[in-house]
């Protein structure tokens, strides 16, 4: 009996393997259906009343996704037997589907609906590739945005079938495909009525005993578009898909790079062969805890933080069905565009008419681009923006039944507003504020039931950035946090939970590494160096360019306001010298005034730094080398990552890992600010600050909970070893 | 060329004891060990061997310092050093390589192509595209004026056809009219894959992100030509000279090899210009003429930088910007004309400098006798 996939025989002779693996709501591939699936190849191949066989899926959810990763993060790193131990775990996929495909029998795959991943490199093993026509069916390798890259034979098997350029080009990109790109790109074999994959798929078993030999299997087989270290097409293409590769990794993610080893290699190889190589690359890039801990924060936490892993359990649902959006500026708006695309009804307010029109023309705008794009029809369109109401009177707001506020950043203005809206709706409905910085207790006394009252930060631009940072005040109760992740699920977004602080989590840790880059820029670093060490490092842009971006003058009136509030108590930094000199001695803003620590040509030409920051900021004679500006980069970020969770912002290092990289575009490849210390170690991470404190200051001082931590050898995660127990 | 030898000096090349050939590209028609393959086809006694070699540029020049190392070494009484290259017919780069297209080799060594190298090193040191452009006006004029007053006529050697008919007798790759207006209409050439597709500059600023950005300034017109050429050198013991009674020319005073970081790759002329002259115990005013290889313009413009020498001590006969670069041959053809010219001048001493693929240098220092 197997537990994950049925088997049956019809009276043609052809088997039938439905994959139906239980308590999971799609297909994964784990450790049971692995034994599984070989079990009942071994059956076809043996029972010699078996002529062909299919496979299936026995979900509607569709085919299969890829390997269970959720087990696999407990598999991961090299664990028993050494790298040869872990080689032959991640080889028996490949041992299997191998022996599927040199069985002597005909096996054809019967696609329906999503089959990705590894379910998309069983389907590749089968000698036939049926697949039911929906436009929505997603086919194709998505392992390289994980950070890894298919180690089932899709490496091997996809560029024999579609040939080496087009294989890299969508494995790289982990570009999906619908089934009429899949025939074009012969990957697909036949694209049947939707449905009638299963009895396509039988049919051609049935009719064709014989077909049990892969191509790549049959002497004399080339190819397509040539293979080989003395192919110039072939070489070509690993000349160019290097740089490529770096372009995107800066060279730090391990799985790209291997992807195109394994290819490069096992293209020269038979299959046999090619597949054990394919193997030890994928082996490599599991030990490595890079793997480990971008698929734990990428896809495992982001999924769970998704799907409510911080929401009150016993909260009844509360989706929002009607949002009165107040204030209708560029978050504002935003805000309104992706709830009224979630279905929800919105009242968008604003002082005046004109203002509020200006937000739902914003919400028209990001619409026809969609529709320009082809990616949606006029109709939906009009059916969208018909959900938006601009509005100027708080009477309007009347039966809606959650509120967000993203009007100016002033408490003063936030109370009044905040209590003109409790007059209409009354203190029972949840009330959000968009504030970037505001602490949310001392705005949530403008409400009278402060348990109803929460934040919930979004990011700009609203419509791409795909993280919300949901903020509780000291009273923030379980109603408006089960309120706000409902919402963020409608919109499907992403949630971190956080607690109150100046600046919650992401605006204040991120802020470091601008302000670092900055004070560097004092000492008289090479901004050049900076800056590409910054992105280097795998942030998104240089800690320069976001500064200008920002605008310069932004963090002159924070920093002013802090100043006025802190009084005496504030100490300064070298860093606000610089920011001072450049808005007020230099006028030099930002990018809105197209000068700041870069200069943006009228032209449009490339942006470049200005030259006359050496002048102004004379060039020290002993420059750092790179190695010592990205170690600064770094740990400024996770040291204020670190004392975020000492005071308790964060209580879980997966919203400290999620909130980073989707919030402010921390280094992905490291999985994020905690499980990049854990993987340091955390005694090497304390030591490392202690260094950095001795030579920049208390700004990195390492927090007492490190130094605890070190002591007792623990870390933010609990061990693997420890979670496999 | 090998003909040329025993013709110009009588010897018999039965005493030759080995004929090393620089050659980069050694497939196709340059491959098969070209360097026996000439031997046998000159008519030279079977007895002579012949081993072809690749140190990329500065091939032609190794040969002779190996040839002298042989020589030194008591291996050989007479060897010949000299390289061999027919672009026209082997296209650079036609022999491949792990260095570039095997991925794990690539990403590991950071590889990228010599002119994005090139344009690091401008970039990196400060040369700009009219810097480069002006060093390249100056090598045409230099290598007509060198043509005209017939500086090269002792080291030409005219190609014949099979009825003995003159098909060559000077380089064809001149452009004497070279001005700064005519190379500033030409567009750069490694802007696109640097900067595009595949986009190498990225591989580049890891290694050097001290620089924001790479300024694309060599093209073909500021980078040497891609041309045909072979050349060879005799290099014997007091000895064989004595037996011959040959005159030597010159003397080797030191010749070496060195590595340099190779993905800016063509700043290792100035590390073994320093070895060479500490070996020789010399310093850069014990240099009468210095020649290297103009493969791209801020190569030479660096060199003369880090250096600290004047221009009018450099490639005075102009260089491969002129006259092109036959890559396997070009060493040879420069110790010639650094040879010749210090004849000219009355001048003694002369260093030899290439920069290499991958990052190496190979450099020699001669001195009239």
């Amino acid at each position: 009996m197997t537990n994950t996939i049925r088997y049956d025989v019809d009276g043609d002779g052809i088997a039938t393997l439905t994959i139906d693996v239980p308590e999971q709501s799609m297909n994964v591939i784990g450790a049971e259906f692995l034994a599984d699936l070989d079990t009942l190849v071994e059956r076809v191949t043996s029972d010699e009343a078996v002529k062909g066989a299919v496979i299936a899926s026995g979900k509607a959810s569709g085919f299969m996704g890829g390997m269970d990763l959720k087990a696999m993060e407990t598999m991961l790193l090299t664990g028993e037997g050494g790298m040869a131990g872990l080689f032959t775990r991640v080889f028996e996929l490949n041992r299997v589907l191998r022996r599927l495909e040199t069985c002597g029998k005909p096996f054809a795959c019967a696609i329906e609906g999503i089959c990705v991943g590894g379910g998309f490199e069983i389907a590749l093993a089968c000698h036939r590739r049926i697949v039911g026509d929906n436009p929505k069916t997603q086919l194709g390798l998505p392992e390289c945005m994980l950070g890894l890259f298919p180690g089932g034979g899709g490496s091997q098997r996809m560029p024999r079938i579609t040939g080496v350029q087009t294989a890299l080009m969508y494995i790289l990109q982990g570009k999906l495909f619908p089934p009429s790109e899949g025939t074009a790109l012969k990957l697909i074999d036949e694209v049947v009525p939707a449905g009638t994959a299963l009895d396509a798929a039988k049919a051609w078993a049935k009719a064709n005993p014989s077909a049990a030999t892969q191509p790549w299997d049959v002497k004399g087989f080339k190819v397509p578009g040539g293979a080989g270290a003395m192919n110039p097409n072939f070489v070509q293409t690993f000349v160019g898909a290097v740089p490529m590769t770096v372009k995107q990794t800066q060279h730090n993610i391990n799985g790209p790079i291997a992807l195109l080893s394994a290819v490069y290699e096992g293209l020269q190889l038979p299959m046999d062969r090619a597949i054990r190589v394919e193997s030890k690359y994928f082996a490599r890039v599991l030990a490595d805890p890079q793997a480990r801990n971008m698929v734990r924060t990428l896809f495992v936490n982001k999924q769970a933080a998704e799907r409510g892993a911080r929401r009150p359990k016993d909260a009844a649902p509360s989706p929002t069905k009607k949002l009165a959006m107040l204030g209708a500026g560029m978050m504002g708006a935003g805000i309104a565009t992706v709830s009224a695309q979630a279905g929800m009804e919105v009242m968008l307010l604003d002082r005046d008419m004109a203002s509020a029109e200006k937000g739902k023309a914003h919400a028209q705008g990001e619409l026809e681009k969609r529709v320009a794009k082809g990616k949606m029809t006029p109709e939906k369109m009009m059916e969208i923006l018909g959900r938006i109401t601009p509005c100027t009177d708080v009477a309007d707001l009347k039966g809606c039944d959650f509120v967000i506020e993203a009007v100016f950043e002033d408490p003063g203005i936030k109370a009044e507003i905040t209590q003109r809206v409790e007059a209409v709706l009354g203190a029972d409905t949840i009330f959000g504020s968009n504030t970037s910085t505001l602490p949310i207790t001392g705005l949530a006394k403008a409400w009278s039931k402060p348990e109803n009252f929460i934040g919930i930060h979004f990011f700009s631009p609203v419509e791409k950035m795909p993280l919300v940072e949901i903020i509780l005040g000291e009273k923030t109760g379980p109603q408006a946090i089960a309120k706000a992740l409902d919402f963020v699920a409608q919109i499907r977004k992403t949630p971190i939970v956080v607690n109150d602080s100046r600046g919650f989590y992401t605006s204040r840790c991120f802020s470091t590494y601008v302000s670092e880059g900055t004070q560097m820029v004092a000492e008289g670093v090479n901004p050049a160096l900076i800056e590409n060490v910054g992105k280097q490092l795998g942030m998104p842009v240089g800690p320069l360019a976001v500064s200008d971006e920002v605008s310069i003058e932004l963090g002159h009136k924070i920093l002013s306001a802090t100043k006025k509030e802190l009084g005496d108590a504030y100490k300064g930094t070298l860093a606000d010298d610089v920011i001072e000199k450049m808005v007020v001695g230099l006028g030099r803003l930002g990018r809105k005034n197209g000068k700041g620590y870069y200069d943006y040509p009228a032209d449009k030409s490339p942006k470049h730094l200005w030259p006359g920051l050496a002048e102004h900021f004379p060039r020290a004679a002993h420059q750092p080398t790179p190695a010592e500006v990205r170690e600064r980069l770094l740990y400024r970020q996770l040291i204020e990552c670190a004392r975020c969770y000492e005071e308790g912002v964060l209580s879980a290092p997966e919203d400290g890992d999620i909130g980073a990289i989707f919030g402010w575009g921390f280094a992905p490849y490291t999985g994020g600010p905690f499980s990049h210390m854990d993987t340091v170690g955390i005694a090497k991470v304390v030591e490392t600050l202690d260094k950095l404190t001795q030579l920049h200051g208390d700004r990195f001082t390492p927090t007492s909970q490190l130094r605890a931590m070190a002591a007792k050898g623990e870390g933010f995660y609990p061990s693997v070893a420890k979670a496999a127990a | 060329m090998l003909q040329a030898v025993p013709r110009r000096t009588g010897i018999d090349t039965a005493d030759i004891d080995d004929v090393i050939l620089g050659c980069v590209t050694p497939v196709a028609e340059q491959g098969a060990d070209i360097a026996r393959v000439a031997v046998i086809n000159a008519g030279y006694d079977e007895l002579v061997p012949g081993v072809q070699i690749n140190r990329f540029c500065a091939s032609g020049l190794e040969a002779v310092n190996m040839a002298a190392a042989k020589v030194v070494s008591g291996e050989a009484q007479f060897a010949i050093g000299g390289g061999v290259e027919c672009m026209s017919r082997v296209p650079m780069a036609s022999d491949g390589g792990a260095w570039a297209s095997d991925p794990r080799v690539a990403y590991d060594t950071y590889f990228v192509p010599q002119g994005i190298s090139a344009d690091l090193i401008a970039t990196k040191f400060g040369f700009s595209r009219e810097d480069c452009d002006a060093y390249a006006v100056e090598s045409q004029k230099r290598a007509k004026q060198a043509w005209d007053e017939g500086r090269f006529a002792k080291s030409i050697l005219p190609i014949r056809d099979v009825i003995g008919e003159v098909v060559l007798d000077h380089d064809e790759h001149m452009r004497p009219g070279t001005d700064m207006q005519s190379l500033g209409a030409l567009k750069p050439s490694f802007e696109a894959m640097g900067e595009q597709m595949p986009g190498f500059d990225t591989i580049a600023l890891l290694r050097y992100p001290e620089v924001e950005k790479i300024n694309h300034v060599h093209h073909g017109g500021n980078s040497s030509g891609i041309v045909d050429g072979a050349a060879a050198v005799l290099v014997g013991s007091k000895a064989m000279g004595e037996k011959y009674g040959l005159k030597p020319r010159a003397r080797i005073r030191a010749a070496a090899s060195i590595g340099s970081e190779p993905t800016i790759m063509l700043t290792g002329p100035e590390s073994i210009a320093r070895k060479l002259l500490d070996r020789a115990g010399m310093s850069t005013s014990d240099i009468d003429l210095w020649e290297l290889n103009e493969a791209f313009a801020s190569v030479v413009l660096r060199y003369m930088q880090a250096l600290n020498l004047d221009h009018k001590h450099v490639n005075v006969c102009g260089g491969a910007i002129a006259m092109g670069h036959p890559l396997g041959a070009t060493g040879a053809m420069v110790l010639g004309t650094a040879l010749d010219e210090l004849e000219r001048t009355g001048k003694g001493t002369a260093l030899i400098n290439l920069c290499v693929g991958a990052g190496m240098g190979t450099g020699t220092i001669i001195e009239r006798i």
